[in-house]
């Protein structure tokens, strides 16, 4: 009991900390921000360590923390080998395929009036169904291995990029248009040279929507057959034995991977798009 | 009416593009069934075509084409066989049989519903609370953003065991997935929403000597709403997908993704894709619903279109 009271005591005296740090007059720097939303992480896992602890809630429903990172640390190789089966052969050939499928289909769908007008409602039709039903199909067909995943992401990935880079393309004004046609510049030139990085925030926004989608559909994938490695499996067949660490285990190296990801994906965003209004001034 | 015809010729022709997939794919047991029927089939033996393009077997075999469209368990079925279960398991069973899509639709449906006003109602009050406290803020924010770059999703199969293990069972596991899934898309969209209102349209305000409970009542809910109708689009679309997965890790026996995951089982090819077209059915149903929603509650605002 002594432990559950002194989780409350730590998170008042956090609170009161963060309150102070966040009226305090140096609320607006780097160092604040990122203190205030660290003291706030960190008073969580240790709440939740000392709860779990102190009421002594049983392993099959929350394991603490520092058992969680126990097995993290303690099963590497095997955490390793299900990251390579899902997240590299899955989902990033899926996420790389998918969004050169939708490339080459939204040049299509620019280069074409009536395409536009045609396809364009069905793919924002499709880009808000629950596509991740497509997995039991797909895995009957592309086997338990790595290729089927694969095949949920590009499908998965798929629509939403085309909807964004779609809407990228038409970002240029007339008037901007004009002025390549102006200087006499093919389609090609005026797609390579105007048009395409007038798109790339759109195409970025996709790409960060889609970085996570890629990683559901992979692990959601493995839920319908996989091979005896990967982390959807892992997950699957821990929680049936009850061994809750190990699904914890993965579902950090779940969180790891995706915001690692989305910060490759932001961080090349940065560096492209650096004209933009969104990534100036920070 | 611009619009319509060009969308009908591209639904028409991926659906013809379906039928012609149809051939290749069932081409190898329409051969294998062909032949056990004494129809003569050019290369005789499944053995001898296990190995041999679907697309070249096609060509040879021109007269079973038809068989293609009619299987039991194709790998690919054809659309109408898709229209014809999607028609027989919705209007011709009765609703309380354990056969009826809507049955399993509304198992679902009705997780997805509870866990998105769940979700919903506890966004807007956190980002209330974040609207209105900086500590809260600078603590949560950062953690609601970094949460949507993780999948979630991941989760879902441990919440429904534990949950089960300590005797919680049937809709709620579900709707607490759906709740957890709509919740941060509302956060994020709600806070942004409740943020919207311009430096010089708080200062008029402050010129009326308005207390922060009006100017949150008067100002910043109305001026949220668009926000918060665009989050519930993506709030509700996340949380049928949280409730169709939820079904998944226990083997359940009811609902979308039961219908799903038994399928597959079972090689039941044409019962997976009805349940598939019964939750794009869905989806698009609930989208809708919110959108019908936005635009008479916008009207109503005066700022519809």
């Amino acid at each position: 009991m002594t432990l559950v009271i002194a989780a409350f005591l730590l998170w008042a005296a956090a609170w009161w900390l963060n309150v102070r740090i966040a009226n305090g007059p140096g609320s607006q720097t780097q160092a604040a921000k990122l203190g205030v939303s660290a003291i706030f992480g960190l008073t969580l896992l240790v709440m939740w360590e000392l709860i779990v602890r102190g009421l002594g809630v049983p392993l099959v429903i929350l394991p603490p923390p520092t058992m969680i990172a126990e097995r993290f640390a303690g099963s590497l190789p095997i955490l390793w080998a299900d990251f390579v089966q899902t997240v590299v052969k899955g989902a990033l050939s899926g996420y790389v395929i998918g969004c050169l499928a939708a490339f080459g289909t939204a040049i299509l769908v620019d280069r074409s009036d009536f395409l536009r007008r045609g396809l364009m409602p069905v793919g924002n039709f499709v880009a808000a169904l629950p596509i991740v039903g497509t997995a039991p199909i797909l895995v009957m067909w592309y086997g338990f291995d790595w290729q089927s995943k694969a095949a949920v992401v590009v499908v998965m990935v798929f629509f939403p990029m085309l909807v964004n880079i779609t809407a990228g393309l038409q970002e240029t004004t007339q008037m901007q248009r004009d002025q390549m046609k102006t200087w006499a510049a093919s389609y090609w030139q005026g797609l390579w040279k105007l048009r395409l990085p007038a798109a790339m925030p759109f195409v970025f926004n996709g790409l960060k929507i889609s970085s996570t989608l890629a990683l559901i559909g992979a692990i959601v994938a493995e839920f319908f057959g996989s091979p005896i490695v990967g982390m959807g499996f892992r997950i699957s067949t821990s929680v049936g034995q009850l061994a809750l660490d190990m699904v914890w285990a993965e579902i950090v190296v779940a969180a790891i991977a995706g915001s690692a990801f989305y910060g490759v994906v932001a961080f090349i965003e940065r560096k492209v798009t650096f004209w933009h209004p969104s990534q100036r001034g920070q | 009416m611009r619009m319509l015809g060009p969308v009908l010729i591209v639904v028409a022709a991926i659906v013809a593009l379906w039928y012609v997939a149809c051939v290749p794919m069932n081409i190898h047991t329409a051969l294998t069934d062909a032949e056990r029927a004494g129809v003569a089939v050019s290369p005789e033996g499944a053995a001898v075509r296990r190995d041999m393009g679907a697309v070249r077997l096609a060509l040879g075999n021109t007269h079973v084409w038809g068989d293609t469209f009619a299987q039991d368990k194709p790998r690919l079925p054809a659309p109408h066989q898709v229209a014809v279960e999607l028609w027989e398991t919705t209007v011709e069973k009765k609703i309380t049989s354990k056969r009826s899509l809507i049955f399993h639709g509304w198992i679902t449906l009705s997780a997805t519903l509870v866990g998105f006003v769940i979700g919903s109602v506890a966004g807007v009050m956190l980002a209330v609370g974040i609207v209105h406290s900086r500590a809260m803020d600078m603590s949560v924010m950062p953690w609601a953003i970094a949460s949507q770059t993780i999948p979630i999703l991941a989760i879902a199969p441990m919440i429904i065991v534990v949950l089960n293990s300590i005797g919680v069972q049937g809709l709620l596991p579900k709707a607490i997935i759906s709740a957890y899934l709509s919740f941060f898309p509302v956060v994020v969209g709600m806070v942004k929403g409740l943020r919207s209102p311009s430096a010089m349209q708080l200062d008029q305000m402050r010129t009326w000597s308005a207390s922060s409970n009006q100017t949150f009542w008067k100002l910043r809910m109305p001026a949220s709403v668009p926000y918060l109708f665009a989050s519930l689009k993506i709030g509700i679309a996340a949380s049928l997908v949280g409730a169709i997965v939820g079904e998944l890790p226990t083997g359940a026996v009811r609902g979308l993704g039961a219908r799903l995951l038994t399928g597959s089982y079972y090689g039941q090819t044409i019962q997976i894709w009805s349940a598939l077209f019964a939750t794009a059915i869905l989806a698009a149903a609930l989208v809708a619903i919110v959108a019908g929603l936005e635009r008479v509650t916008l009207k109503r605002m005066g700022v519809g279109r």
